[in-house]
């Protein structure tokens, strides 16, 4: 249908073949790269600040010795991962809305002007990228806790008599122990990196901030669902997708090859 | 010697633990922040604003009086209801017996379905297609099975409880048809039971997602008697035409905020509610479960 001039009455059957007609309208827009480059940022920020984040976290609850904290930790921390990006919209307003925000409020009694953090084209993506580590760290550290449970604990008492300090310990058996887990989630997370999180951008956004804030996703909804160009946004999510599998493909055949372990 | 590494271990768990508090508090402040305004009375939040901490307590309950008394959030959560309990019960009904048949080995064509799921779950087609497909050529707008059927059933979710499946030996399953039982006796006297942790788990997620879904209701449902919680709460966050989703109500004593707080305390509270008691069935097993290794 992306090679067709989509026309409602005539169905897909009925409208006249057009080629790559649409592909080359999409890559010659000035809206483009920027797509590109947006989405990019939102998925790239999410990995190399959330994972390293996810890491230290799954370490901490790991070596802590207070079991009834260390559960309340992990419940509380997971629970964000439940919550739709709604609710989230409704916390971020709490924090960041101009008028009652908590955040704006310090701003102002410390005698600061309120920002309006989600319309402001220099805080949204901040915002986008700070809250999606605050939702989804807690829940990435289930697969490090259960590489860490996995490790020989020999190796823990063989360190021990050796006179290793805790740090040391971290730094050559912990995590050694994880690295197949994080090679692989960096590389599938990598074979992903065209998704730029729809639902989060789709509520959080606003026409104010769709410079550093459209992605490939959103955008498609907007020309597809309300401006009609059916076939141009059909285009558009198929070259994604062909271009997200290629890239997971690769990366699955890497992860086999470098930590013996992949998806499928 | 022993002495100074005891003392090593006591200030090591002193920066560990004091880092998972630090967490704690920044996971816990945003939801507190809108606990505290859901149930400021109006005039303490004339006064200033939402306060962190008060002593005495001043509560008011107002904000959820005037929201529960609407009759549209009474609608729009009996319309998250049956859409998450029919969801998760198709989604089950459906993902569970494809993931037991896909655990036998000796399932003709096994590895070409398998593939087939793989290829779905990592190839999208975007957005329009399905769009044109559920609202155009199946013709759903304004009917609840455009939010049900299409995310029914879950690629990594059914592989998930396939290699569960796998796990249980085999020998257990043969002894019952030695007994003369058939697959689906076998299926639903020896596996089910055995399965609990991960029929709690999966079914979880799938009720999170029918429960939290917010953009399929936007896009095929227009019609407002048909709209879940999320797309009710939404509406009150953006707060274009307040009035129509809220009684406001100056002398009824909350603010727009408390409104909105309660709002989306509301919403999240069946999550908060369901999900400790589900988690302690996140195992290895169940998680790592789509990870070959």
């Amino acid at each position: 249908m992306c090679f067709k001039e989509f026309f409602a009455l005539k169905g897909v059957e009925g409208s006249p073949w057009v080629g790559f007609q649409h592909f080359e309208t999409f890559f010659r827009s000035f809206y483009f790269s920027e797509l590109i480059v947006n989405t990019v940022i939102f998925s790239t920020a999410r990995l190399v600040l959330g994972l390293p984040l996810a890491i230290i976290l799954a370490l901490a609850i790991h070596e802590s010795r207070l079991l009834k904290f260390r559960s309340l930790v992990q419940t509380v921390t997971y629970l964000p991962h439940f919550l739709s990006w709604v609710i989230m919209y409704g916390l971020l307003l709490a924090l960041f809305s101009p008028s009652s925000g908590m955040v704006n409020e310090a701003l102002k009694s410390m005698g600061g002007q309120p920002i309006s953090f989600l319309t402001s084209p220099d805080w949204f993506r901040q915002v986008v990228v700070g809250s999606d580590i605050w939702k989804e760290t807690g829940w990435s550290t289930i697969l490090y806790l259960a590489a860490l449970l996995g490790i020989n604990p020999e190796l823990y008492e063989a360190a021990e008599v050796d006179g290793a300090s805790r740090w040391r310990r971290i730094w050559h058996i912990s995590l050694p122990g994880i690295v197949p887990v994080i090679v692989l989630i960096t590389l599938l997370r990598l074979g992903n990196i065209l998704d730029g999180g729809f639902s989060q951008i789709w509520v959080l956004y606003s026409v104010p901030v769709y410079s550093v804030g459209d992605i490939i996703d959103t955008w498609v909804y907007r020309a597809g669902v309300l401006d009609f160009q059916f076939s141009l946004a059909t285009a558009v999510g198929l070259f994604k997708g062909v271009i997200g599998l290629i890239l997971i493909l690769v990366a699955n055949s890497v992860a086999k090859r470098v930590a013996q372990q992949s998806l499928f | 010697m022993f002495r100074s590494s005891h003392r090593d271990e006591w200030g090591f768990q002193l920066i560990v633990n004091g880092f998972l508090l630090l967490v704690l508090l920044i996971i816990v402040i945003p939801l507190w922040r809108v606990i505290m305004t859901s149930l400021t009375p109006l005039d303490v939040y004339m006064r200033g604003g939402t306060p962190m901490f008060q002593w005495p307590w001043e509560w008011s309950f107002a904000a959820y009086e005037q929201m529960l008394t609407h009759p549209i959030f009474p609608r729009a959560t009996l319309n998250s209801i049956i859409i998450t309990l029919t969801g998760t019960a198709l989604s089950l009904f459906l993902t569970v017996p494809l993931a037991y048949a896909l655990s036998a080995r000796t399932l003709p064509g096994r590895r070409i379905i398998i593939s087939l799921i793989l290829f779905v779950f990592l190839f999208s087609v975007g957005l329009i297609p399905v769009y044109l497909l559920v609202a155009k050529t199946l013709g759903w707008t304004n009917n609840i099975l455009a939010v049900i059927v299409p995310p029914a059933v879950g690629a990594t979710n059914t592989l998930v409880m396939m290699r569960f499946f796998e796990g249980i030996p085999e020998e257990i399953k043969e002894s019952a048809r030695m007994d003369g039982a058939n697959d689906l006796q076998v299926l639903w006297q020896i596996v089910l039971p055995l399965s609990k942790p991960i029929l709690l788990t999966i079914g979880l997620f799938y009720a999170v997602h029918y429960w939290n879904e917010f953009f399929t209701p936007i896009l095929y449902l227009n019609d407002q008697n048909l709209q879940p919680l999320p797309v009710l709460l939404r509406n009150i966050l953006i707060g274009q035409n307040f009035s129509e989703y809220v009684d406001y109500d100056v002398s009824r004593a909350a603010s727009i905020e408390s409104l909105k707080s309660s709002a989306v305390l509301l919403t999240m509270l069946p999550m908060v509610l369901v999900y400790p008691w589900i988690q302690r069935y996140f195992t290895k097993g169940t998680l790592l479960g789509g990870v070959k290794e």
